[in-house]
């Protein structure tokens, strides 16, 4: 039988006292949120008049609202950029740093760096970087006499961008592959090296088939990130009425909000991000049943 | 052998190479914000000569640059607080106490992660405005007050781990049900405590968002927003020197924190990914 103490006579009313905030939480905050949204999405409401039906208005404007659909369409170069990066790099630094070398203390501590800081701080040193005339990177390019690069414009911004969010992730993934790769039995790797099984062919038998877990938490997190990936996008390419060049759906959440009024088409939108977020977890499910080895 | 060594060099060289990459920017912020303004683009990592004028500009009234620290310090605290607080009371409940229903809440509770922050968005805002909150640091840190899965989980996972003689004995010693909470789980609970304030602290510190949301105006805003609006201030003209000084200091105190408890950080990271 599971264990617990069973609470006595008015020791009833402490329990539900010690869970009174979360149970709040759990009603208003996070069902009640869901359910209030998805009654806003069906609403025309600027919170200064009141609200008046819409009926599926908003949904509509989800697949005809050019500025919208581009948004969408952003968000998903981002992800499709930002989600394997993220994953391979911190995977092959990983992978390097467990070879069991010196002053991997040191190393730790760099690559996870850009993750304790806060993105505006960073952000602010890379729009230095990024600068066109007087920017670090340009400088190294007009040193090997190639021409400038205007890296945060609209036909660059995208790369730029995803390079920034993977540098400051790359620190999470690593720690999460290595408490990983340490859980991989050293004599796996004793016993391929007495077949003289080659370095690629260990990694490629031992190391990636028992790391799939590892492999599929962080796909799934860097996933959930990407889809609310802000602050670097704002504060690397935003313009004035809360417009970026490469406005992703958070943006647009948010500046349908908070800068035009429409609470109503910004709820929408905030429900069809929640559900291809949904969808997409359902599918990593799937794959993670054919494709994921569990010990 | 040699085979080894020189693969022993090509991890160093790539290690190296990726790390400088890594710490770089934070090089360049720091001597940065050490220069005379008019150096601000020179391109060299020294600052020649090195002047405090930019911290001291910083503290100038007019940027209001202690009132941005000091609300970040006020709302980032009272958050860690709210959730340590709530959330190991939920904890110590779904892990010691046997009640009707446990595991459909707690179920509930961890279906609630897979809800994305940007719902909440909206309709949150929508109750702070009617409540006259817009403008103040309530919004901010009053929903840590209601727990959150995350953190109820950690600490849960934590106190299922703490021997359940301990409880029994307490029992027989006619403890009730709040002592045992207050006096033998939480203290035995602290390496799960300080992982969750740091967790909490570093999310509430670095939070954009949110603070955008309810505390747009400059002065009266945290760090963030400040630093945010004081980049669109000094985007013509500006002076960069100023703004990497307070870059700088807005990072220092989550430096310091990751400095002296590096353990408590990586063993956190690796906990929330071992979860499942």
């Amino acid at each position: 039988m599971e264990f617990g103490i069973k609470p006595l006579g008015r020791e009833r009313l402490w329990l539900w006292t010690l869970l009174l905030p979360t149970l709040f939480g759990l009603v208003f905050s996070a069902f009640g949120s869901l359910l209030a949204t998805i009654a806003l999405s069906f609403t025309n409401w600027d919170l200064l008049s009141s609200p008046t039906w819409a009926g599926l208005k908003n949904y509509i404007a989800l697949f005809t609202d050019a500025k919208f659909l581009k948004s969408l369409s952003n968000t998903a170069i981002f992800s499709a950029m930002y989600v394997p990066g993220v994953v391979i790099i911190s995977l092959l630094v990983a992978v390097l740093l467990n070879r069991k070398i010196r002053g991997i203390g040191i190393f730790r501590t760099a690559y996870y760096l850009p993750a304790v800081t806060s993105a505006v701080a960073t952000a602010l040193v890379w729009n230095m970087i990024y600068g066109k005339d007087t920017g670090i990177l340009n400088y190294v390019l007009g040193l090997l006499h190639l021409q400038p690069i205007c890296w945060l414009c609209t036909s660059h911004a995208m790369v730029s961008v995803v390079i920034v969010n993977i540098w400051g992730a790359i620190g999470e993934g690593m720690i999460i592959f290595l408490a990983g790769l340490t859980a991989i039995p050293r004599e796996y790797y004793e016993a391929a090296m007495m077949d003289g099984a080659s370095l690629t062919k260990q990694f490629f038998k031992i190391t990636l088939p028992l790391i799939t877990p590892s492999i599929f938490f962080q796909t799934l997190m860097a996933t959930i990130n990407a889809f609310q990936a802000y602050d670097y996008i704002y504060m690397l390419t935003r313009q004035g009425q809360g417009d970026s060049n490469i406005p992703v759906v958070v943006f647009s959440i948010y500046r349908n909000a908070w800068y035009f009024g429409n609470y109503g088409g910004a709820s929408a939108q905030a429900i069809e991000l929640t559900v291809i977020v949904a969808v997409l977890m359902l599918i990593y499910l799937w794959l993670e049943k054919r494709y994921v080895f569990y010990e | 052998m040699k085979q080894k060594r020189m693969l022993d060099i090509v991890t160093y060289i790539f290690l190296t190479a990726g790390a400088l990459l890594m710490v770089i920017p934070f090089f360049w912020m720091i001597s940065t914000s050490f220069k005379l303004p008019a150096d601000q683009f020179t391109k060299t990592l020294i600052p020649n000569p090195v002047t405090l004028s930019n911290y001291t500009k910083l503290f100038s009234v007019d940027l209001n640059f202690p009132l941005l620290f000091l609300n970040s310090t006020v709302i980032s605290g009272l958050i860690t607080i709210g959730q340590l607080l709530t959330c190991s009371m939920a904890a110590f409940c779904f892990a010691v106490v046997k009640f009707k229903g446990r595991e459909l809440l707690f179920g509930a509770l961890l279906a609630t992660m897979l809800i994305p922050f940007h719902v909440t968005l909206i309709p949150n805002f929508i109750i702070f405005r009617w409540l006259h909150l817009i403008g103040t640091s309530v919004p901010l840190w009053l929903p840590a007050f209601w727990g959150g899965a995350f953190g109820t989980f950690l600490i849960r996972q934590y106190f299922l781990t703490i021997p359940r003689d301990l409880v029994d004995a307490a029992r027989v010693d006619g403890a009730s049900l709040v002592q045992i909470f207050w006096k033998v789980y939480m203290p035995l609970a602290t390496p799960a405590l300080a992982a969750l304030a740091i967790f909490t602290f570093q999310g509430a510190w670095n939070d954009l968002l949110h603070p955008l949301i309810y505390m747009p105006a400059a002065p009266n805003t945290t760090l963030t927003v400040g630093l945010a609006f004081f980049q669109q201030q000094m985007s013509h003209g500006g002076q960069f020197t100023v703004l990497m000084a307070g870059a700088f200091i807005s990072i220092l105190p989550l430096l310091v924190i990751f400095f002296f408890a590096q353990k408590l950080f990586i063993e956190g990271v690796a906990l929330s990914g071992i979860k499942r």
